[in-house]
């Protein structure tokens, strides 16, 4: 651990990616992410990475593709819409099983929508964003701390998995400042992993990286052998945090800038004398459906709190397999709930009972 | 206070300026003079002067910034008003200018006036918490950015080194060295050093000592519960 500093958001996951070992980041400006690209504009020259400002999104996620194909840390990082553009590339990078970040720093939608933050791409993240079977690890950070631990994360996951990984931020969580410990560099690798496409040496067969398949039979296989690896993922990733929940009747559920506003309200909320607690989703996929669904034995419902129109609360109810009912508290369009707005919900919740 | 007629904060982005621009307009105008603060941020999308504008409105101080601030609009653009306090040259005027040098050319264009009629104070905020700027030698390469990009001079360093809601009077009383020694690099005074009102009685021998009053916005809170 490194001494204490201050820094937003933005700045927090583009020094921890530095540490992490990436030395490759592509990207094309867009608000409120920008950070990421001006400093690893600023960082990269000095520590000999490469930054490069694309001349689209698209095409910087398709420089991502070919780093990642020698085996090397890679990154993007985007909001809204420009994670829209990145879509392709994405599903290509899931095809050809290639490890990288892709950081999406969400902002208010549809269409060009606003700058204000928002947490809508929930689905497009956490279903596969883009064409064809296939998932991405996605990781959901609730303050600057975490903006670098789990971008440190995504990378390591990405690679274990051979996946891509998105770290799912939002306008808020980029644009905040906080004290932040950053992690100690990680130790350079000495090797390029077996699968990378780095030259043959004239030792062995060449390692070919590509999304296209010309036999059905073999890119069935290759689908399925794919899920295979999602499933391990599934059982052993998944992250949460959970706050006073030991004898909650009420479990609120909410990820990122939200699960901050709800923890106020839950404290609140508590001075009151109603058993409330949270399960704050770290990993959005894998989703932790263990724990939701041994709440659901426990509570009388549950409330998601979101900047969306209620995106996660389908996840909710099939973690719980549909045993209690999920309310939902959102703002959206840019704004931000209140700890009150939170408050009175969870009142009505337990007004409602189950 | 001993106030040139217009005062500008600068510095490296996430420095604190607009919150010590907030302070020092409220100060002046406690001194009794009429006081405008102008928002010249053209890089920050979020957490900007206009978050304060009601209790600004409330207390006197008139506040010029973006009709854009705080929409969903990504327009940098500048307030006309910014000329007539500028031109005007019949009040006070504190200046908050956008971070670095990308947001410290929106200034330039007001410079030549600045200088014409030369009663100003171009202040470099500096906090030594932050990345890029951990030593005075990187806080000087800052400094020349700035200065390449808007053309006016400094004349004074501000250190408001901090971390947020974790700053320590040690952390205020270590980065005193690093602001002495920008300022013999430089041959700037170190005009004033910010920390957090409840901090200020462990810092009494500090010279130019500056009270902040600073407002969190609630999901900028830990909310840490003691005890569980």
């Amino acid at each position: 651990m490194q001494e204490k500093v201050l820094m937003k958001g933005n700045e927090a996951i583009a020094e921890a990616a530095i540490l992490a070992g990436c030395r490759h980041y592509f990207g094309y400006p867009i608000t409120p992410q920008t950070e990421v690209a001006a400093y690893m504009a600023k960082k990269m020259p000095k520590i000999g990475g490469t930054f490069l400002q694309a001349e689209s999104e698209i095409a910087a996620i398709n420089m991502v593709y070919g780093v990642a194909s020698t085996g090397k840390l890679s990154m993007t990082s985007s909001s809204s819409p420009g994670i829209s553009l990145k879509c392709e590339g994405i599903s290509y990078l899931a095809g050809a099983d290639l490890p990288a970040l892709i950081v999406n720093v969400q902002r208010g939608g549809p269409g060009l929508g606003g700058i204000q933050p928002s947490q809508s791409d929930y689905f497009l993240a956490t279903r596969g964003p883009g064409h064809g079977d296939f998932h991405v690890l996605v990781l959901a950070p609730a303050s600057v701390q975490e903006m670098a631990d789990l971008t440190g994360l995504a990378f390591k996951l990405a690679r274990k998995y051979r996946m891509p990984a998105m770290l799912l931020a939002d306008g808020t969580m980029g644009q905040m400042m906080e004290p932040v410990c950053l992690p100690d560099p990680a130790e350079a690798e000495e090797k390029a992993p077996d699968w990378a496409a780095v030259g043959t040496g004239c030792a062995r067969v060449h390692n070919i990286i590509n999304s296209l398949e010309l036999s059905p039979a073999v890119l069935e296989q290759k689908n399925i052998e794919r899920y295979e690896r999602y499933a391990i993922a599934e059982k052993e990733e998944p992250r949460w945090e959970e706050f006073m929940m030991e004898d909650a009747e009420i479990c609120v559920v909410s990820y990122g800038i939200t699960a901050r506003v709800s923890r106020n309200a839950i404290v609140e909320a508590r001075k009151k004398g109603i058993k409330v607690g949270m399960i704050r989703p770290i990993t959005l996929w894998p989703f932790p459906k263990a724990p939701l669904l041994k709440a659901a034995d426990q509570v009388k419902s549950f409330l998601c709190v979101e900047l969306n129109m209620g995106q996660m609360t389908e996840d909710v109810e099939l973690a719980i397999r549909c045993k209690k009912p999920v309310g939902l508290c959102s703002r959206v369009g840019g704004m931000i709930p209140t700890p009150a707005e939170v408050l009175a919900k969870i009142e009505k919740a337990n007004e409602e009972g189950g | 206070m001993n106030a040139k007629r217009l005062t500008l904060f600068a510095g490296h982005y996430g420095s604190g300026k607009t919150n010590i621009a907030l302070n020092y307009a409220r100060a002046l105008h406690e001194t009794g003079h009429t006081v405008t603060i102008a928002d010249l941020d053209i890089v920050n999308p979020y957490f900007r002067t206009k978050d304060s504008e009601e209790a600004l409105r409330k207390e006197g101080i008139e506040l010029i910034c973006s009709e854009y601030a705080n929409s969903n609009l990504d327009v940098p653009a500048m307030p006309k008003e910014i000329y007539g306090l500028i031109e005007g040259r019949d009040r006070m005027g504190v200046l908050d200018i956008g971070g670095d040098d990308r947001g410290a050319l929106a200034l330039g264009r007001y410079v030549p006036e600045i200088l014409k009629e030369n009663d100003y104070d171009m202040r470099f905020v500096v906090s030594f918490t932050r990345p890029l700027t951990r030593t005075a030698q990187e806080a000087v390469e800052v400094m020349g950015e700035i200065l390449e990009a808007c053309k006016l001079p400094f004349t004074g360093i501000v250190n408001n080194t901090n971390l947020g809601p974790d700053t320590t009077a040690e952390d205020v009383l270590r980065s005193v060295k690093k602001a002495k020694e920008l300022s013999e690099l430089t041959g700037l005074p170190v005009r004033m050093t910010c920390a957090e009102k409840s901090l200020c009685p462990q810092l009494k021998g500090i010279e130019n000592l500056f009270p902040l009053s600073i407002q969190r916005l609630y999901y900028m809170m830990n909310s840490e519960v003691p005890n569980g």
